[in-house]
């Protein structure tokens, strides 16, 4: 067993060329140098035995693009590739994707332990929603390592987290907390949208599980709606009971075992066979292709939103107008060290910063940039701005934004790709508004 | 389901289907250091077709107890163990790599008892890289990094399979970390190194044999696949073009419909 050509150095592909290649084979597909659009529903069977296969998952292949799609499998391979994973699933838009990891993993009657610090839109699913499945969260601060092993029931199904929470960039100690769902016999599941695969590749950290919006750097250009599932591979469904959909016979598919029959891919082929099947939140195959454009040029942006990112840091400290900023790359952030740990490529893009003046300056200030966009979006090629207490995290009452770190003077800044001269020049203009109003009190 | 044999506990995939003693039985045999799970996209078609199927994971392996074998002849011997402790007289035996030498080794051994044996990217002989056996031994991941390369085509590195969403590469990696590298892998790759009867083993085999050969395989080329099959009398070889060593994810599509009407065909549901 050997290649006297290779040597003993592994030659697989690395990440800039798996962004590019992976999960496709021209020869297959007519010799199509571009990854095709199958705009399709369905897919001819060769006979009645192969249709009865596909659907009893005898062998691959796609039924019905709700299901799978050729499109759709090229971007879930090329994911899951970058990020370590066995397997992965894309949906039709982040939440979906967290939706459909929570409904895969959990029962009524089943609890999670969530960070608090996460996008508005990901804390009322676990604060509102799944309340309504029977599923019930515990909320810990995304510091407080040890609060997350308190958290944990005798019904706990698994903790979930931003790595790097929206907005106040606060980190999870991925490691540690990983260890403490391991130790509790649960999965860790980490959204990682904010760093993508070429910041961080949280399965190497502890991570079993991961989910992207996949809308945001990865797709990078504002212009279509993606998720994805990425499975780690290495969590042990079967070590005790608390699994039992993964691990006992499942009737919906004559009484398949999903962790016996498919170990390291089991998660995700049950979300797809189970989740898919009954919830059906499919990615179409045109805004596939468009986040397979994003990813294929991913480390290029990645480089130059993070070297920007770091630029508008130092601006900002320096700025009269500015009351505080929060970037882990900033030496003084609490989490420096750990962010030094796990994104040794770049800190990401995203900057919260406290505006002088409070709501009103913040609310001045958004008013006037011309060339920031203020929109409910984050990781476009563009400068994004917005003040989330009164937009994005505005359906949370004052204690829960507290509770998450939110503060109403807080700006949220994606920083885009643009020539970073203009980026200040614009903020210029928006810290120029902004002070108007104390000017003229003060007369 | 799990069963006992030489009084330790052993796992097999039967394809989702419940173990039926009244179908005839196909036996899969993992290659080195992986699981039972390298044959999903076989067994399940044969268990809802007719059959009843064991995936094994070898001792030491996978879900099952014990600890690895350490050679060949062992392992060819235990699969026959198999074979009696599920309470059948006879049954058809499919190997991948390292699998192929332990059925070759099991039918010369058993010529009653074996009725079909199909192989997959075999050999005769797999001596082994003595830097990756070295790897192996000493229990480093690295080990598992260049099988994975090594066993995978040109084609297969880029993915493009035929199941939605699975990167085989990755998969195929964390199947080979289940358990301790050097327990598995290590001890897997010293019994091939050590094992020099397949030859002499091909010679004695007298029932119908299928060689699954591709052309991309840098672990186990054509040439020594031919030569083994030219030692089985009236053997047949498939070849499958533009794919490696794991053939049986790789191209697992072509892999099912050849293996499919080789047993059909000489080891029917209705015999």
């Amino acid at each position: 067993m050997t290649d006297k050509k290779k040597g003993t150095d592994s030659k697989t592909y690395k990440f800039d060329t798996l962004s590019l290649h992976a999960g496709y084979q021209p020869h297959k597909n007519a010799g199509s140098r571009q990854v095709p659009i199958y705009q399709t529903t369905s897919y001819l069977f060769d006979d009645v035995d192969h249709a009865a296969a596909l659907f009893n998952l005898e062998r691959g292949g796609h039924i019905y693009s709700r299901i799978s799609n050729p499109t759709v499998a090229v971007l879930e391979e090329r994911v899951a590739s970058l990020e370590g994973g066995t397997a992965a699933l894309a949906t039709s838009s982040g939440m979906s994707a967290i939706f459909l990891a929570v409904m895969t993993l959990c029962e009524a009657g089943d609890h999670l332990v969530v960070s608090s610090q996460l996008y508005g839109g990901t804390v009322n699913l676990f604060r509102l929603t799944l309340p309504k499945f029977g599923i019930k969260t515990t909320f810990v601060k995304p510091r407080d390592t040890e609060g997350f092993k308190k958290a944990i029931q005798k019904n706990t199904k698994g903790i979930f987290g931003e790595l790097v929470g929206n907005p106040g960039n606060e980190i999870m100690n991925m490691p540690e907390i990983g260890k403490i769902a391991h130790e509790a016999g649960i999965p860790l599941m980490i959204d990682a949208t904010y760093q993508t695969p070429y910041l961080c590749k949280p399965i190497e950290h502890g991570a079993d599980i991961v989910v992207h919006s996949l809308t945001k750097w990865m797709a990078g250009h504002g212009s279509s709606m993606a998720g994805i599932i990425v499975e780690g591979g290495k969590f042990d469904w079967m070590q005790n009971d608390k699994f039992p959909t993964m691990t006992q016979p499942y009737e919906g598919y004559h009484g398949l075992s999903f962790a016996e029959e498919f170990g390291p891919t089991a998660f995700t082929m049950k979300a797809r066979a189970e989740g898919m099947r009954d919830f059906g939140p499919c990615l179409s195959p045109q805004n596939a292709w468009n986040v397979l454009q994003g990813i294929e040029t991913l480390s290029v942006r990645m480089q130059k939103h993070c070297s920007n990112a770091e630029k508008m840091v130092k601006y900002l400290l320096e700025h009269d107008s500015v009351a505080w900023v929060s970037h882990p790359s900033v030496p003084d952030h609490p989490d420096h060290d750990l962010a030094n740990k796990l994104l040794p490529n770049g800190k990401g893009s995203m900057i919260a910063f406290g505006i002088k003046g409070g709501k009103e300056a913040g609310e001045a200030f958004i008013n006037n940039v011309r060339l920031a966009s203020h929109l409910a979006n984050v990781g476009d090629t563009r400068t994004l701005v917005i003040h989330p207490a009164s937009a994005t995290h505005s359906q949370m009452d004052e204690a829960t934004l507290k509770f998450a770190g939110l503060s109403h003077d807080m700006i949220r800044l994606s920083v885009g790709i643009e020539d970073i001269d203009d980026i200040k020049n614009d903020f210029e203009n928006g810290f120029r508004a902004a002070r108007k109003p104390r000017l003229v009190s003060n007369q | 389901m799990k069963f006992q044999v030489n009084n330790n506990e052993v796992y097999a995939s039967t394809g989702g289907r419940p173990f039926d003693k009244n179908k005839p039985l196909i036996i899969f045999v993992h290659g080195s250091g992986l699981t039972h799970m390298t044959w999903v996209l076989q067994t399940r078609y044969f268990a809802f077709h007719g059959y009843s199927v064991l995936a094994l994971d070898m001792p030491g392996h996978g879900l099952s107890g014990g600890e690895s074998l350490k050679s060949i002849e062992e392992m060819a011997d235990w699969i026959s163990d198999v074979i009696d402790a599920v309470g059948y007289k006879e049954a058809s035996l499919v190997g991948h790599s390292q699998g192929c030498l332990v059925t070759v080794e099991c039918t010369a051994r058993n010529p009653k008892k074996i009725k079909t044996l199909s192989l997959m990217g075999g050999a005769g002989a797999i001596p082994m890289n003595p830097e990756l056996l070295s790897l192996a031994e000493n229990n480093d991941p690295k080990a598992v990094e260049l099988m994975m390369d090594w066993a995978h085509g040109p084609a297969g590195h880029f993915g493009g399979h035929p199941v939605p969403g699975l990167y085989h590469l990755n998969t195929g990696s964390m199947l080979a970390k289940t358990r301790t590298i050097k327990n598995t892998l290590g001890v897997d790759f010293r019994a091939c190194d050590n094992y020099k009867n397949g030859f002499d083993a091909a010679k004695k085999i007298k029932i119908p044999t299928l060689s699954i050969l591709a052309t991309d395989d840098k672990m186990c080329p054509v040439k020594e696949g031919k030569k083994l099959a030219n030692l089985i009398s009236g053997s047949q070889v498939d070849i499958i073009d533009n794919c490696g060593h794991m053939m049986l994810l790789e191209e697992a599509d072509r892999v099912l419909k050849v293996l499919k009407k080789f047993i059909t065909t000489y080891y029917p549901v209705n015999k």
